[in-house]
């Protein structure tokens, strides 16, 4: 099964990829695209159905406004031209789950189309030229049971839930993308990341890979360094997730360069990608010959959506996340390298809330990268699944700045927190948390240290008060980190004269 | 009391609001001559006869308890097979959908029940609605009243039969290029193609989707027109729907003035192939407008030679299309599922079974017009075709009101003549296609018999996109000149059928 591969620099020393992505996002309209059914996620199955999502003869479609909508909002967001007048077109292939054995999609009219956009992979910028954004419809989903594997093959029957059926999609197509070879894998991963966040942000998208309302297929071909000419691709269906992009593209250039260096051809095919081992396998052929005998959709009108109606959804358009980091970042103060952990660290929407609620973003970062990243890391969780939120940081922070607590009794606070032990004044009041600001406590304890240390008293006394550091650190100990460190030095080097 | 299945719709009601008949009554009589005639003519594919004796009571308890009601309330109607009704079997003509009971209404359907309109059953069609003569019914020919011999005209023969066998004052039926207007020509009765979009498709078990166009069939213009009334009108669930207010047809209908109107005989639809006896119907009907007051004039519609053929590559496209849907898994047949064959055995061994010769011909020709390489050249051209053909009816309407042309080149002719030359039945449409290709109203209307063989003609009337109350106007002018000449409607010269128990 496993094919040949080359190591990836090798390959790259000799060929030089060019890629395609379609990504594929479930639209988070309340009704299907062309009937009224709902459209949640996880209902049992073909509860959510009607005479015209299931194809039963004689029901006809009616477009919903609202993905139209959504569909402009995406290729506005894409810098993409609206078209002026646009239809539907039938795809007609079969299919066992797409009830009416054509799919109602857009061909050679997209609702969007000439876009770009922009990624960053390591502090460099690279443009994605958008070839379109078009509307169509979900298939049904069925479940092969009765077999091994879960595929068709040895399954003894197959199970068609039609919940999805009709659920309004946006295909979003690429031109060709060409980047050095050694950043492919990791533009196209961008992209999609990209790709996820702009759809949060235009809040058309659940955009859950997870659950399939974000798909990814990668194209890859291969060419000889240097070469003009476009290689045969191959197309990887459904990738679902981020870092599955960037391992397919990259385990297709490693296949793909062995077959070419061994004097192999490539075939137009598609090909599926398996998250277990990382590795694509060969699926249906596909030339060029598919036919889909396209035709203008003879039950739906022209969609035309008013120039008004563009410019008003252009003005009305979110900040998108590209230039919402760009002044995020400057409003934070943040370094392009601290930027750049917090967006791989997945913790830019926790710590904008935090910083909301009037935490500085230093010490918002401080907790977000460090203490609870940890935690997510270690319980294989996102951060925004952890019993800790913005609140609680900015709870625990304010304790912080009114001296209650300071930063290793915080962090043992947030430990108390993530462990479901309750508020923090609970927590701190069960293990015992608070900082001594009872100045006699800590005199008390200054002078068990002096006692205890008369060698380093006597540096002190002889010129050098760097010594004292040491004092301190034994207070410290000795109040078992819950002294505030600098009323400590203020009271012991009162006390030492310095 | 008369015959309560010889009165017309309008009379009918007449009756029920007096109180001199309930429907029940007169439900019970049209299901009484539907058991007396029907073995001969074969309109009815279903007969439902609880439900429709149950509507029918459910209208009468309205109307005693005081309550307002519709127009044609308590009025029998026959439904073509190709409209959905909730439980009731509905087939499109194709063995494909034997037993199917839709699980929803269709608007029409929904429409027909909110007016109180009880639903007799449902009427034979030739399959998918595709031929002229419903020969081509997986359950066997409907009859032609006026001569048994005869096929009725297709698709909507059953329709159009079940209203000249008095089985049915009223009947709906679908027009996709003539099914309406064809099969009310060789009957003697009224049939009319409402403008596109007048009407919803919804429910409508699609052969062309571009096309399709659900329509009343009735004896006299104006029982049309209220029938028409009660089903047009803009329906949220058809995307092709128009959204504007139904034309008055029925005061159109009653005015039937002519005076004044300018009426254009369509140089292309007459002359060679048109039996003598319809071309002489048809002169004599236009003639008989020119002393009513219309002004009548020649005019050219150059393109519609190429209709014929623009429409046999549209229809069959859309069709291969709707058509995929019947893969055997969900509704309808089930051929060869016996453990052994995969999915797509089935589909094709169903498909094989379930499919007539002529829904293969067409869906195998629509999959080649549609395919890569050939669309430019078939399905391309067809709509640019189309596009001139819609050219050349708003060149023609800035110079009259409406067009007349005879309904179809010849009488109904005999069961069996062109069932083996598909396109000796495909010219039998040249009428009528054009209609269909631009999204106009249409209508025909009965003018006469013609000398050769005393069949009924048809007088065609083509009237702007929701300028149907046109067709009407002239079809109540029509109809009443022609009754004074004959000394009431064409449908009291047909032949009594012989009734048997």
């Amino acid at each position: 099964m496993t094919a040949q591969v080359l190591e990836i620099d090798d390959a790259l020393a000799q060929y030089d990829p060019v890629m395609g992505l379609e990504v594929h996002v479930e639209l988070n309209t309340k009704s299907k695209m062309f009937c009224g059914c709902p459209t949640e996620f996880g209902a049992p199955p073909n509860t959510q159905t009607c005479p015209v999502c299931l194809g039963l003869p004689g029901a006809l479609p009616v477009v919903n406004a609202k993905a139209v909508e959504s569909a402009i909002r995406i290729g506005l967001a894409l810098n993409c031209e609206i078209a002026e007048w646009c239809r539907f077109a039938r795809k007609n292939y079969f299919y066992p789950d797409m009830p009416k054995n054509f799919q109602t999609s857009q061909y050679d009219e997209p609702i969007a189309f000439n876009g770009w956009t922009e990624v960053v992979v390591d502090g460099e910028t690279y443009r994605i030229e958008i070839e379109r954004a078009h509307m169509e419809e979900d298939t049904g989903k069925a479940t092969h049971v009765g077999g091994s594997t879960g595929r068709i093959h040895g399954a003894t029957h197959s199970l068609v839930d039609y919940n999805r059926a009709g659920i309004p999609l946006i295909e979003i197509v690429t031109k060709t993308i060409e980047v050095p070879g050694d950043k492919a894998a990791a533009v196209a991963r961008a992209y999609v990341a990209m790709l996820r966040d702009l759809l949060l942000a235009l809040g058309v998208s659940d955009v859950r890979m997870d659950q399939g309302s974000l798909r990814a297929d990668v194209n890859v071909s291969l060419k000889p360094s240097g070469s003009t000419v476009l290689g045969t691709r191959t197309e990887t269906k459904n990738v679902n997730s981020f870092r599955s992009v960037e391992r397919a593209v990259t385990y297709e250039i490693t296949r793909q360069s062995a077959v070419l260096a061994s004097g192999g051809k490539i075939l137009q095919e598609t090909r599926h990608w398996h998250e277990d081992t990382g590795i694509t396998t060969s699926g249906r052929e596909k030339s060029d010959a598919d036919d889909y005998r396209y035709f203008p959709e003879p039950d739906l009108v022209p969609v035309a959506p008013s120039r008004e109606w563009v410019d008003e959804l252009r003005a009305t358009l979110p900040e998108l996340p590209s230039a919402r980091r760009g002044r995020l970042q400057e409003d934070w103060g943040f370094t392009d390298l601290e930027m750049r952990d917090v967006i791989n660290g997945n913790a830019l929407e926790q710590i904008v809330a935090t910083v909301e609620l009037g935490v500085p973003a230093s010490a918002a970062k401080k907790w977000w990268l460090g203490e609870l990243a940890r935690s997510a890391n270690e319980s294989g969780v996102e951060l925004d699944a952890l019993a800790v939120g913005p609140a609680e940081v900015a709870e625990v922070q304010k304790l912080v700045d009114e001296g209650t607590l300071n930063d290793k009794l915080a962090r043992q606070v947030f430990e108390g927190l993530l462990a479901g032990e309750g508020t923090p004044a609970e927590i701190i009041e069960k293990r015992g948390l608070a900082l001594v600001s009872d100045d006699s406590a800590l005199l008390e304890a200054i002078d068990r240290a002096i006692a205890a240390n008369p060698d380093v008293v006597e540096k002190v006394n002889s010129g050098k008060p760097a010594a004292a550091g040491a004092l301190i650190g034994a207070v410290m100990k000795d109040m078992r980190g819950q002294a505030d460190a600098a009323k400590v030095r203020q009271l012991l080097n009162q006390k030492l004269g310095i | 009391m008369s015959d309560l299945t010889r009165k017309t719709a309008a009379e009918l009601a007449e009756l029920m609001t007096s109180k001199q008949a309930s429907s029940v009554e007169i439900t019970q009589a049209h299901l009484d001559r539907i058991a007396a005639v029907d073995g001969a003519v074969h309109a009815f594919l279903h007969v439902d006869t609880e439900g429709a004796l149950a509507q029918a009571k459910a209208v009468d308890d309205k109307r005693a308890a005081g309550e307002q009601l519709a127009p044609l309330a308590g009025v029998p109607l026959a439904l073509k097979d190709v409209l959905t009704q909730e439980g009731v079997p509905t087939t499109a003509g194709s063995k494909i959908l034997e037993g199917w009971k839709p699980p929803y209404d269709s608007t029409v359907v929904k429409r027909l029940k909110a007016a109180g309109i009880v639903i007799l059953g449902k009427t034979n069609m030739d399959e998918f609605a595709m031929g002229s003569s419903t020969e081509n019914s997986a359950y066997g020919t409907t009859h032609n009243p006026w001569d048994l011999t005869r096929i009725p005209g297709g698709s909507g023969g059953g329709s159009s039969a079940a209203i000249s066998a008095y089985e049915a004052p009223l009947a709906i039926g679908t027009d996709t290029g003539g099914s309406i207007r064809q099969p009310g020509a060789f009957t003697g009765t009224v049939g009319v193609k409402p403008t596109y979009g007048g009407t919803s498709r919804y429910g409508l078990i699609a052969l062309a989707s571009s096309l399709d166009t659900p329509g009343p069939c009735a004896r006299t213009t104006l029982d049309a027109a209220l029938l028409h009334e009660a089903i047009a009108g803009w329906d949220p669930m058809d995307s092709t729907s128009i959204n504007q207010d139904v034309p008055p047809v029925v005061a159109a209908a009653r005015n039937g003035d002519v005076a004044g109107l300018r009426i254009g005989v369509v140089k292309e639809l007459g002359g060679e192939g048109y039996q003598p006896g319809v071309e002489a119907r048809f002169h004599e009907a236009v003639e008989l407008l020119t002393k009513l007051g219309a002004e009548v004039v020649e005019v050219s519609c150059p393109h519609f030679q190429y209709a014929l053929p623009a429409y046999y590559l549209i229809l069959p496209s859309e069709a291969s299309s709707n058509l995929a849907k019947f893969d055997a898994m969900r509704y309808g047949l089930r051929v060869g599922d016996d453990g052994e064959n995969s999915a797509e055995k089935v589909t094709a061994l169903t498909r094989e079974a379930g499919f007539g010769a002529e829904v293969k011909r067409r869906i195998i020709l629509g999959t080649h017009a549609l395919s890569s390489g050939y669309y430019d050249a078939y399905y391309g051209q067809a709509q640019k075709v189309r596009t001139l053909i819609a050219r050349d009816f708003a060149n023609a309407y800035e110079q009259v009101d409406v067009l007349v042309s005879p309904a179809t080149p010849t009488t109904a002719f005999a069961i069996g003549d062109r069932i083996d030359d598909p396109i000796a039945m495909y010219k039998n449409d040249l009428c009528t296609i054009p209609s269909n290709l631009a999204g106009n109203a249409a209508a025909s209307f009965p003018c006469g018999l013609a000398d050769e063989d005393g069949l009924p003609v048809g007088f065609h009337v083509m009237a702007p996109v929701m300028r149907d109350d046109l067709l009407y106007q002239v079809g109540g002018a029509l109809e009443a000149a022609l009754a004074d000449q004959w000394g009431g409607v064409l449908m009291t010269k047909a032949p009594e059928l012989e009734v048997t128990r």
